[in-house]
């Protein structure tokens, strides 16, 4: 149990996630590419065409790992912000302000494609129903979040409102996560549930989850990795900060 | 209980004495009303009525806490009620009578001015009175957070306005399944639930943002 602790309190200091989080940023990078690349040349190439789509179904496999993730981050993002309001740990106000623009990306990614996809599937690129909506409101929350911090001038009244913010916030996720089976919308029904049977060719299914996966590390990394810059900003004068960067 | 009848009463006196900010909601209802009907013509949808008291109580949301913020009664405030909540509800609810509650009033006028019928008006003014109240408690967290910002206004407007959507969705589609007779009780319900969950979790939040906003 003790290695729990020490990791756990390893992870909420600076300076220790600094030193240690050099090689996982590389290593998700590492993974995350290639899990990505194998997915995507999978996909793109090798899965034959959907009998009703034909070749538009490969879009499948960006527009689902984009979409899923947009969600996952905004649930981290308000985990972090119950985080700091109870225990004021920094890292965790560090790692909303480092997230928030990449949920952003994201969200417009999983738009953008949802887009490109309904042209030919369904005749149309955008319609006023449950998910498309409250996704798009999720691309607001998360530009809501950088907005906030960078109206409010003092840098600890900003990390405390924004990080109420992102709690308030994370009523829109069930939103998203049911839209489809709470109303009728034009958007298909979830296709693969834990513990049921998926609803899609297992042929679609395995490249779509290397894809997920590799979406899953990739943004870790990406994450990791803005986390650290914000270290070096607000660390800035820290003397460890100093030492780390003269050795290396 | 008396917290929130205290808060109530100074919060609507405050208001009434400076008569031209209490009436801004109202007269900004009905402006852009005339707008939109000049813009838009006629026969809209009670869709598009809706969307003007939801920006009427956008802007007046937005300076709730304006003045107690300059003049340092929030700090008191934040120093003496205990607890927040009743004294946070009393200060909307007057807020809210003077916004929410008379555009709901007038929203007939600009019901027969928009859209050309009579029908569903009924359904429509229902809907503001249950719609306006969740609007007003859901815009006060975002104009706390903001509060000591000095400079909220279309921040407020971008922080909050996707909270309003399922408010507006099921207001507006009410009032429109009114006008052509349709069944509105499944919208009503969701209304109200919308309505009870607000009244409930919001005025925690908006404390919590105003203790922020004070530095406790």
């Amino acid at each position: 149990m003790g290695w729990i602790k020490r990791t756990f309190h390893r992870t909420g200091s600076p300076r220790w996630f600094f030193a240690g989080s050099r090689a996982w940023v590389i290593g998700l990078y590492a993974v995350g590419a290639s899990l990505i690349a194998v997915g995507s040349v999978w996909g793109l190439g090798f899965v034959p065409p959907e009998r009703l789509q034909g070749n538009s179904v490969r879009i499948l496999f960006i527009h689902a790992p984009a979409a899923h993730l947009a969600e996952a981050i905004y649930v981290a993002i308000a985990i972090a912000g119950f985080v700091f309001l109870v225990w004021r740990m920094k890292m965790a106000d560090m790692l909303i302000e480092a997230a928030a623009p990449i949920g952003f990306v994201v969200t417009v990614l999983a738009l953008a494609t949802g887009i490109i996809w309904g042209i030919p599937t369904w005749g149309t690129g955008w319609v006023w129903d449950a998910r498309t909506v409250s996704t798009l409101l999720l691309a607001f929350l998360f530009f809501g979040l950088v907005a906030l911090r960078q109206a409010i001038g003092r840098p600890d009244r900003a990390s405390r409102a924004v990080a109420l913010l992102a709690l308030v916030g994370v009523v829109n996720i069930p939103i998203i996560k049911y839209s489809v089976e709470w109303f009728t919308t034009l958007h298909q029904p979830p296709s693969i549930v834990i513990g049921e049977k998926p609803a899609i060719a297992p042929v679609f299914l395995m490249p779509l989850a290397v894809n997920v996966l590799g979406f899953y590390c990739f943004v870790a990394g990406v994450v990791i990795a803005a986390l650290r810059a914000r270290i070096v900003e607000r660390e800035g004068g820290a003397q460890w900060l100093h030492d780390w960067i003269s050795k290396s | 209980m008396r917290l929130f009848v205290a808060q109530f009463r100074r919060d609507l006196l405050v208001a009434v004495r400076s008569r031209s900010d209490a009436a801004n909601p109202l007269v900004f209802f009905v402006l852009a009303t005339v707008l939109l009907g000049l813009g838009g013509g006629a026969n809209l949808a009670p869709g598009a009525i809706w969307v003007l008291a939801l920006f009427a109580n956008v802007l007046a949301v937005e300076g709730v806490f304006r003045r107690d913020h300059d003049d340092g009664t929030l700090e008191q405030l934040l120093i003496h009620a205990q607890p927040l909540f009743p004294a946070v509800m009393g200060k909307l609810a007057a807020h809210w009578a003077l916004s929410g509650a008379p555009v709901a009033v007038l929203s007939p006028v600009a019901a027969i001015m928009l859209t050309g019928t009579t029908s569903g008006i009924g359904v429509l003014v229902l809907t503001l009175c249950i719609g306006t109240p969740a609007l007003t408690l859901l815009g006060a967290i975002g104009s706390a957070l903001t509060v000591a910002t000095g400079r909220g206004g279309l921040l407020v407007a971008i922080l909050v306005l996707p909270f309003y959507v399922p408010v507006l969705i099921f207001g507006a589609s009410a009032s429109t399944a009114a006008v052509s007779g349709d069944p509105v009780a499944f919208q009503l319900l969701a209304l109200s639930a919308l309505l009870a969950g607000c009244l409930t979790a919001a005025p925690f939040a908006v404390g919590k943002a105003l203790a922020i906003s004070q530095e406790y």
